[in-house]
């Protein structure tokens, strides 16, 4: 699966374009003088058009892999490319130009600015590219419709739910046509409902064209990928394709049917979890 | 990106923060407004007792008893040094026998007392001179007349009153041919002077002209510490300056000093040039305290705004868009302050005109803006780099 190293390759069997590639990737922090070993030699190559989920339990370095994917942060040995441009030597303004026009960030707490508009916060990248006003307004507004939120564009952040809030940071992620979308833990801070929703909006980013990086520990939200790869201990311990794939359109109509359960549970006389706080006596 | 959006990003987050940003910009406000305020005062002053001096007539000079040394040394003002010998009237009357090409010599004294008319009182400046005084002195005459010779001689008790005795003791009633009494004496009006302004010494309206030969009756004191001399030929006045010493010689030797206007505009202007500047200095340093608070709210902003800050990192800003989002920040708080502090600062000299004479000038309101934008971009650099150097990561992992 690695490409030779040194070599990013430039597609693959299929004649798909590599638009990232991790080659030989280390990092080692120090933490109050005690080496840590965050990824000890990971590979991976994403193709173009591609929904790959990363994953692993917590501590196992898929932050630090998600980081150095991101150009967040750079390694410590390895190469790092993106489309075919090594990235591993940048200074942070270069990497900054490069995340503005590659890298879509969707972030597990939003992260978005507050007190400013949706509009505004969409915008964003595009202020950094040194897009012009009109043109910028015009394509966050297509990218909001494009997240159904063509009727929110002035709201700002505290009057959005949380999964609209979501929303909001895809289309920001969107806005400058990335090479790659990077989802940390997208539906980690939303109920099951925004969760499901927001895995929809990205499976239908994916099904028209778009590369997509998935990273989560919730196994059954990696499954929303075509492809899983699995890190443990900062090395990758199974890369595989995902045969029982989850369709997020399909969970939401499952979701649909299931207030009556609700409505069942909330009646059963013998829940003890309505008294929950109430009597610890025992 | 470019500066105008550096602009408007500066703009919404001082907006989004009013009574921070305001209270940020009220020490600029305060330091630029002192600045602008004392210097006008300053100026303002020295501007009136220059065309105080100057309304005298370059042809006039100053008799001081004593020597007075200019380079350096203390001036003694109108006194004379401390042990000189003092001047009388007959040394001024020995001046008038002898000078030649002079049109006027007028001793000069003042004193203060108590003047009232009716139950109304008031404490004013009494100035003594002769019927020559109205020569060398810049008050214009209102109305009446001045006092003549006969009464200087005869130490008669009559005055012409300052507008401001005549407002408070008269209102709007014609004083002249009315009475007052200075210090339990009666007095006879017999003219007015308009209204001149206040000055460095006080309200020079609120002053009685009268003989020095009454004066001294009154005071009881006889030294005069000033002789005023009107020379006819501006050309002729050092021609004159010799021979005022030589006249003097047999009795003071050379223990007199004469003064030319422009040698006392000279020392006025050098003392109170000192003097402005160094209000002006003074106010400065409030204004060095508005930007040591511009720092602090800009730190302050910085930490509560490390998440936003990483955001913006991340989506593509630079480490300059940073910076100078943060700078200019500091920039329009301190400009913002530096206008409203011009405005303050010349508010404040137009309402003080009535009591103070004040002036604006253009190198003040120049230098208290400039230095505030300076005040800005120094003290809003450190925070900004601050800013701009956050690490991403840790800054989007900031609560």
């Amino acid at each position: 699966m690695a490409s030779e190293a040194g070599q990013p390759a430039a597609a693959d069997a299929a004649g798909r374009r590599a638009v990232l590639q991790v080659d030989g990737v280390t990092k080692t922090y120090f933490l109050e003088g005690v080496q840590v070993d965050a990824l000890c030699g990971v590979s991976i190559t994403v193709y173009e058009g591609e929904m790959v989920s990363i994953t692993g339990p917590s501590g196992s370095g898929k932050s630090t892999l998600m980081h150095i994917i991101g150009l967040l942060d750079r390694p410590t040995s390895g190469r790092v490319f993106v489309e075919g441009e090594d990235v591993s030597d940048m200074t942070p303004n270069e990497l900054s130009t490069v995340r503005n026009k590659r890298i879509g960030f969707v972030f597990q707490a939003f992260n978005l600015l507050s007190r400013t508009s949706a509009v505004a916060n969409v915008e964003l990248p595009l202020v950094y590219s040194g897009v012009s006003g009109a043109e910028r307004t015009k394509r966050s507004r297509e990218a909001l419709e494009r997240v159904g939120l063509g009727d929110r564009l002035r709201n700002t952040p505290n009057q959005l739910s949380g999964g609209q809030q979501q929303r909001v940071a895809i289309a920001r992620a969107l806005v400058n046509r990335p090479s790659i979308v990077l989802a940390d833990e997208p539906t980690g801070n939303l109920d099951s409902r925004s969760g499901v929703e927001v895995m929809q909006i990205l499976q239908d980013l994916h099904a028209e064209g778009n590369t997509i990086v998935l990273v989560t520990h919730d196994p059954k939200v990696a499954r929303h990928a075509e492809r899983i790869i699995e890190v443990s201990d900062g090395k990758i311990i199974r890369d595989t394709r995902v045969h029982d794939r989850l369709h997020a359109g399909r969970e939401i109509q499952e979701l649909d049917e299931a207030p009556a359960l609700v409505e069942f549970r909330e009646a059963d006389p013998d829940s003890d979890l309505r008294d929950a706080g109430a009597g610890d006596a025992e | 990106m470019n500066i105008v959006e550096s602009f408007r990003i500066a703009l919404r987050a001082l907006t989004a923060n009013k009574v921070r940003s305001a209270l940020t910009m009220l020490g600029v406000i305060i330091g630029v407004s002192a600045v602008i305020l004392l210097v006008a005062i300053g100026t303002g002053v020295q501007g009136q007792v220059t065309s105080t001096i100057q309304g005298l007539g370059s042809n006039l000079l100053f008799i001081f008893p004593g020597q007075i040394n200019t380079g350096g040394g203390g001036f003694g003002g109108g006194s004379g040094s401390a042990g000189a010998k003092p001047f009388s009237i007959t040394d001024a009357d020995l001046l008038t026998a002898r000078l030649s090409g002079v049109d006027a010599v007028v001793p000069v004294q003042q004193g203060s007392g108590t003047v009232k008319r009716g139950n109304k009182s008031t404490r004013s400046t009494l100035a003594g001179s002769t019927e020559k005084g109205s020569l060398v002195s810049s008050s214009v005459l209102g109305g009446g007349r001045h006092f003549n010779k006969s009464e200087v001689a005869a130490s008669a008790r009559v005055c012409t009153i300052g507008s401001t005795v005549k407002d408070q003791l008269f209102g709007t009633t014609d004083p002249i041919g009315k009475t007052l009494t200075i210090n339990g004496q009666r007095f006879l009006v017999i003219g007015w002077l308009q209204k001149q302004g206040g000055s460095l010494s006080g309200d020079q309206d609120n002053q009685l002209a009268l003989p020095i030969t009454t004066l001294q009756n009154l005071t009881g004191v006889s030294r005069v510490p000033i002789i005023l001399i009107k020379v006819t030929d501006v050309g002729q006045i050092d021609a004159v300056r010799a021979q005022i010493k030589r006249i003097m010689r047999p009795k003071f030797g050379a223990d007199i000093t004469v003064f030319s206007q422009d040698q006392t505009l000279g020392i006025f202007n050098t003392i109170l040039g000192v003097l402005t500047y160094m209000l002006a200095g003074i106010a400065g340093i409030s204004l060095l305290v508005g930007g040591i608070g511009i720092m602090n709210i800009m730190l302050v902003s910085v930490s509560e705004r490390t998440r936003e800050i990483g955001i913006r990192k991340a989506v593509g800003a630079r480490t300059y868009d940073i910076l100078s989002q943060f700078v200019l920040e500091a920039m329009m708080l301190s400009i913002l302050g530096g206008i409203i502090g011009i405005l303050v600062g010349a508010g404040g000299a137009a309402i003080l005109k009535p009591l103070v004479p004040t002036q604006l000038t253009g190198w003040a309101i120049l230098i208290a803006f400039f230095f505030s934008a300076g005040v800005g971009v120094f003290f809003g650099v450190y925070p900004a780099w601050k800013a701009s150097q956050l690490d991403p990561i840790v800054a989007l992992r900031y609560e």
